[in-house]
């Protein structure tokens, strides 16, 4: 285990530093290795090379921090609800945050982002608890088949709400048509400033919930044995990854499958081990995103595809491989 | 006293009998009572409106007769109109309460497993990428409903399909589905939004005559056929090693089924776009009616025609704002749909 974790770690930061450098070279105009350092470094003013890495170093960060954010909220999903499927983008809570941030910015005037991403926090974790609520109603509990149902009808039913919303106000409409597919393209330095905090604050929430997790994976009853409160670990597990998916819905718009895929690779280095699975989600999600939203700038050049709609198109096929691996009675 | 003593007790068989034309009977009135609904609806939303006409005046339009005024209003304008939102609310009503029952599960409707989307999406490609427009427009998103709806099927393929899995499978693809939507939009200049909503929510603002014919005769075709194929679906809801027994090979009853009830979603939704919910409500609502006494093919598309119906007519003219039909059917169904949500998960999920 030890071997593959140290494997894992060397892959991990080796792909990270390929995708940031292919994110700062990569875009509508293709820059050359050394226009990448001199623009990251000491951008020349009248370099129009060097000037495009600068812009794109804004963008690179960004990606990152979602990204991290996204593997880490969905591995703590995944550890809370003992679901294998739990993502921020299928169980509905970035759609949560999307209504509301729609609703402060159309009724009450909202545009700056430090005022609307309390709103995204809050409809995220209403959306949360109400899916997890009615996903675990019944005998059984939680199964994956009836919190990503819960989901997903939630999620139908919160964007014909931000529809009416919006059909209303054709303004709000026009911006937020491009906000909606989730994109990285409009970072700016003051903006990822004002979200830093929710993502060190979270981050930190999930990793001190890394033990309780642990716990609770050998279920309720074994965990309370071991001397765990399992309420307390529920609350700083959700808490955390409201929080990482919160913020992260607020700067970049609904990203889904981000969170569900990178904890099943992670685990394949690491194994169930919280404390250690985690930090690899969370790496590996910020290499994902950034390797996604590169792949997207290549493909369509000189055009970029939103980050958002290719993890979508990257991650349903890896849904889809879970569900047919697992058994129907697991489901 | 001594009456109950001496009047004969009924025979087993006489209170089955009776218990039987019982439930025939309330099965009957329900449809009557949905059919007069649907009726005067109908009349309702052709008759008033900016400019309303006397009933008289409409059924000689209706009639063919020429009307000064009404005929363009009520004839070109309101007319068909209606008739989409009767036909597209069959097919929807239809094709959601067969998945409903096919898989067992209230929530496995064809807008949450992505069904839809698949028709949207090759309609929205079709429209902005090769402007395509008109029958080949039903046509394309028929076509990619029935095709998508086959992925769907294939991919939870393993040693027999599994309704679980199938629709988890489901849920997945729409994700990409609404992505590519999305997509689209985001990258189409959009003169029009009522053309966008269609395709996201719904709406019927094209729907003039050169789109009622198509449905018409696709309806006229499909809505035989599922009526037909319904007794295996009775069968199909007593489970898979049930209707394998009863000869109802449940494998290749489901295919069957699917393809009906997609081809009907598909066709509703090349009229007038996904209408949120329309297909996933219809089926409770006609079960809350019917109350087991039979079968809920019928009572559940009229339950859908009169949603398309009722909630076209309140986002014209009862909300101040126009909405299209898509997102008051939305924003209505979704408390609906939520409590539906919790209480089918509490006792099982089935129907």
């Amino acid at each position: 285990m030890r071997r593959r974790r140290v494997l894992g770690l060397l892959v991990c930061v080796a792909v990270l530093v390929l995708f940031s450098v292919a994110s700062l070279a990569f875009g509508s105009r293709v820059v050359s290795w050394p226009d990448v350092v001199g623009g990251v470094l000491h951008p020349a003013p009248d370099d129009i090379a060097q000037a495009a890495v600068h812009a794109r170093i804004p963008r690179t960060v960004l990606g990152l921090l979602v990204g991290a954010a996204l593997g880490l909220a969905g591995a703590v999903m995944q550890g809370l609800t003992r679901n294998p499927l739990a993502d921020p983008g299928i169980l509905g809570v970035n759609a949560g945050a999307s209504l509301f941030v729609v609703v402060g910015i159309a009724w009450f005037g909202l545009s700056d982002l430090n005022q609307y991403i309390w709103l995204a926090f809050l409809g995220a974790a209403l959306a949360a608890g109400l899916v997890y609520a009615i996903g675990s109603l019944g005998r059984e509990g939680a199964t994956p088949l009836k919190l990503a149902l819960a989901g997903a009808a939630t999620t139908a039913a919160i964007s014909s709400m931000v529809s009416m919303v919006l059909l209303a106000r054709n303004d709000v409409l026009e911006s937020f048509r491009f906000w909606q597919v989730g994109s990285l393209g409009r970072a700016d330095f003051s903006q990822i400033g004002e979200v830093l905090p929710f993502f060190v604050v979270g981050a930190l929430l999930a990793l001190a919930s890394a033990r309780g997790l642990d716990a609770l994976a050998l279920g309720d009853d074994l965990a309370v044995g071991l001397g765990q409160r399992t309420g307390s670990i529920r609350l700083l597990g959700a808490a955390a990854a409201v929080l990482l998916a919160g913020s992260a819905t607020a700067i970049a718009g609904p990203i889904a499958f981000v969170g569900l895929v990178m904890p099943h690779l992670a685990r394949t280095f690491t194994g169930p081990t919280h404390r250690w699975l985690l930090p690899y989600s969370a790496a590996f999600g910020a290499a994902l995103l950034l390797g996604a939203d590169v792949l997207g700038r290549i493909l369509t050049r000189p055009q970029d595809l939103e980050v958002g709609i290719m993890t979508a198109l990257l991650g349903a096929p890896f849904f889809i491989v879970i569900i047919r691996r697992s058994k129907v009675r697991e489901l | 006293m001594t009456a109950t003593l001496t009047a004969p007790a009924p025979t087993p068989g006489a209170v089955v009998g009776a218990g039987r034309r019982a439930r025939a009977r309330r099965w009957r009135l329900v449809l009557v009572v949905l059919v007069v609904a649907l009726l005067a609806v109908m009349l309702l939303t052709l008759c008033v409106g900016e400019r309303s006409y006397s009933p008289v005046d409409v059924l000689r339009v209706v009639l063919g007769q020429h009307v000064d005024g009404a005929s363009f209003t009520v004839g070109d304008l309101r007319l068909p109109r209606a008739l989409t939102g009767i036909l597209v609310g069959i097919a929807f009503g239809m094709g959601g309460v067969m998945f409903q029952t096919m898989l067992r599960n209230v929530l496995a409707s064809p807008d949450v497993i992505g069904i839809s989307a698949g028709s949207s999406a090759a309609a929205v490609v079709a429209i902005t990428a090769f402007s395509i427009s008109g029958p080949a427009l039903s046509a394309v998103a028929v076509a990619a409903g029935i095709g998508v709806a086959g992925v769907i099927y294939a991919l939870s393929w393993r040693r027999g399909v599994h309704g679980t899995r199938l629709i988890l499978i489901g849920i997945a693809v729409g994700a990409m589905l609404d992505s590519v939507i999305s997509y689209t939009l985001s990258r189409a200049a959009i003169y029009d939004v009522n053309e966008a909503m269609r395709w996201l929510t719904g709406s019927l603002n094209s729907a003039f005559w050169p789109v009622v014919r198509p449905l018409a005769v696709a309806v006229a075709v499909l809505a035989p056929l599922a009526t037909v194929l319904s007794r295996r679906l009775s069968a199909l809801q007593l489970g898979d090693d049930a209707s394998t027994a009863l000869g109802v090979s449940a494998d290749r009853s489901r295919l069957v089924l699917l393809v009906v009830a997609v081809a009907l979603v598909s066709v509703g939704t090349a009229a007038a776009g996904p209408i949120a919910f329309v297909a996933f409500l219809a089926g409770p609502i006609a079960h809350r009616l019917v109350r087991g006494s039979g079968a809920l093919l019928w009572p559940a598309a009229l339950v859908g025609a009169l949603l398309v119906l009722v909630g076209d007519y309140a986002g014209q003219h009862l909300l101040g704002l126009r909405f299209p039909v898509g997102v008051v059917t939305g924003v209505l169904g979704a408390p609906y749909l939520l409590w539906l949500l919790a209480r089918s998960n509490r006792s099982g999920g089935s129907l």
